[in-house]
């Protein structure tokens, strides 16, 4: 179960958004998740709790392919990222680094920054302060198990014969 | 019934057949990674407990998008960059005197009608320009494939882009996608491979397809894809040391749906800040003011990008007010613009010619834009900030309008000069 709060940033959120091009050389996700969200909320490292979610419009993570991004997010303490639509490679991304990118329509206008969510990874839903119940379209089976693993390195090195 | 895409992912599972929206495991052909991905990619790899790659034959890194280093981090990791190459006996290695990983990767023949290759950077989908399945990936997914020497992928539906007609003088393939980008937007295209066809298209050159499919991820797209042709075969002979096997897509494939561009009537296009699918026609934003002309990058600076260039500005000078800077794109590229005088062209002109790297793209490396100024770009990205301040605005457009606007100090139309 992830449990936190929103922080809602729209359409087209990309990924010099995410972490800006200037921070591309960074190998060490800490210091890349005290850069996350720079490029729209410079103020965004210093309000964001462990369980956040951020939640995005349409076309979320468009950009580079580079794993900086949510790789940034994750290590800022953000436990999942809910958008009406992704960009493909930050989805592979995301999902291959065990953070959930859950896809869920109209979520930029029903859940504002500062609401409380609880995501339940299992039954497929967001329940929004206590109240309302959101639905996202389901994970293939796939990627749960990726998800499930904690990322795609530990689903390898478990299922290194089966890959 | 298949299309290209459909094709290779089939083959490469060992499959009869694959369908859209399938996901499935497939054998990769090549791996490429630019020195900002590559070390990432290898202690994923580590961390999957694997300690070499699967074939040091069919795995590159590149030094591109900052060179030479431009300060001690950038340093350091080119230095691991080359250790990591010799511990793991890679058999290609590009210094920094190579060029954007994009044209150096077929330049040097890994390319080829038929394969699957996978890069860690988003502009990968550029080999499509041969008849191949390219996709970019992050550096988890670049650990797995070359640990293992496959990865699993979701079959992309695709979109037939149909362009019919000879381009006017000076319109050029950067205009034919930016005019795709404002059709289908800039996630009209998300998860589905991007098949370009048509006689517009079978009159380009392999270099002005690679543009179009450069750009294909701007569109969302996994991959942007043109049928292998006499051209094609052309350009790899004696790059490519080894046979290979074209695919093309059935007559009767399924495409989730067509655009049709009418290429004869198409006018140079510009995409205004900042969004790559903020596109009007030269004439719309023409006046425009810059402070900053951009000739290069893996989707435009390439030997006939650099030529037309040349062309527009050869024994003018450009405007005062404006710094030109051009980098071709490698250093095959970069030999072949000095023994044509095309380099000294552009110099006797005013332009700042740089050695071949990503230069002023993505804003890491020179060239980087102030609070409140203009830069034109070939380019293929205009988000806010990508060329430097996040209060500076960038436009993407061709080399021919690029070249004129250098001499005007405002966008301008490569047909009026
Ligand atoms: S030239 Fe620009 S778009 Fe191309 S690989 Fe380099 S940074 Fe990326």
């Amino acid at each position: 179960m992830i449990r936190g709060k929103a922080w809602n940033y729209g359409d087209d959120v990309n990924t010099d958004f995410i972490l800006p091009g200037i921070y591309l050389e960074l190998t060490d996700p800490e210091e890349m998740g005290r850069h996350a969200m720079e490029g729209i909320d410079p103020g965004f490292v210093g309000k964001v709790q462990p369980g956040d979610v951020v939640v995005g419009g349409r076309n979320f993570g468009l950009g580079s392919s580079r794993e900086h991004a949510p790789i940034a997010l994750k290590h800022s303490g953000v436990s999942a990222v809910i958008a009406e639509g992704f960009a493909r490679i930050f989805y592979r991304n995301a999902t291959n680094l065990g953070l959930p990118a859950l896809e869920c329509p109209n979520v930029s206008k029903e859940i504002k920054t500062g609401d409380t969510v609880e995501v339940d990874l299992v039954e497929g839903t967001i329940i929004v302060n206590g109240t309302k119940t959101l639905s996202f379209v389901p994970v293939p089976e796939f990627m749960m198990r990726i998800l499930a693993a904690g990322g795609l390195r530990e689903h390898i090195k478990k299922n290194k014969a089966g890959w | 019934m298949s299309t290209v895409a459909e094709k290779i992912l089939a083959s490469h599972s060992g499959l009869d057949e694959a369908q859209p929206g399938e996901i499935v495991k497939a054998e990769i052909d090549f791996a490429f990674m630019p020195a900002l991905t590559a070390a990432l990619a290898f202690y994923a790899m580590y961390d999957m407990t694997i300690e070499k790659v699967w074939d040091r034959d069919k795995v590159t890194i590149l030094l591109d998008h900052i060179a030479p280093a431009t300060n001690i981090t950038n340093a350091s990791l080119h230095k691991e960059c080359r250790e990591i190459a010799r511990e793991q006996s890679l058999r290609y290695f590009y210094d920094i005197n190579s060029g954007v990983c994009h044209q150096v990767i077929p330049e040097n023949g890994h390319v080829y009608p038929g394969m699957l290759m996978v890069g860690a950077d988003s502009h990968t989908c550029t080999h499509g320009a041969f008849g191949a399945f390219a996709t970019g990936i992050g550096s988890t997914d670049m650990g797995a494939a070359i640990g293992t020497g496959k990865l699993w992928f979701k079959v992309p539906e695709t979109i037939r882009v149909n362009a019919e007609g000879r381009l006017a003088p000076r319109v050029m393939s950067k205009d034919v996608i930016l005019k795709t980008a404002k059709e289908l937007g800039a996630d009209g295209a998300t998860y589905c491979s991007l098949e370009f066809t048509g006689s517009t298209i079978r009159d380009m050159s392999v270099g002005a397809r690679m543009t179009l499919c450069n750009m294909a991820i701007e569109l969302g797209a996994k991959t942007g894809i043109v049928e292998p042709d006499d051209k094609t075969s052309r350009f790899l002979e004696g790059r490519v040391k080894h046979g290979y096997t074209p695919v093309y897509s059935d007559a009767d494939a399924v495409y989730r749906e067509k655009l049709e561009i009418d290429g004869a009537a198409l006018d140079p296009q510009v995409a205004c800040p900042h969004a790559v699918d903020n596109v009007k026609p030269v004439t719309e934003v023409a006046g425009k003011a810059v402070n900053q002309v951009f000739i290069g990058s893996c989707t435009n600076g390439r030997l006939e990008d650099l030529l037309v260039a040349a062309e527009i500005m050869g024994g003018k000078r450009v405007h005062p007010d404006v710094r030109v800077i051009a980098t071709p794109a490698s250093y095959e590229v970069y030999e072949a613009a000095n023994s044509r005088g095309i380099i000294k062209t552009l110099m006797d002109a005013g332009a700042v010619v740089c050695n071949p790297s990503c230069s002023v793209c993505f804003g890491g490396n020179h060239g980087i834009l102030a609070p409140g100024e203009v830069g034109l770009s070939t380019s293929n990205r205009n988000f806010r900030g990508r060329q430097g301040s996040t209060e500076s605005y960038v436009y993407l457009c061709s080399p021919a309008t690029a070249a004129a606007s250098a001499l005007t100090g405002a966008i301008t139309d490569p047909r009026e000069v």
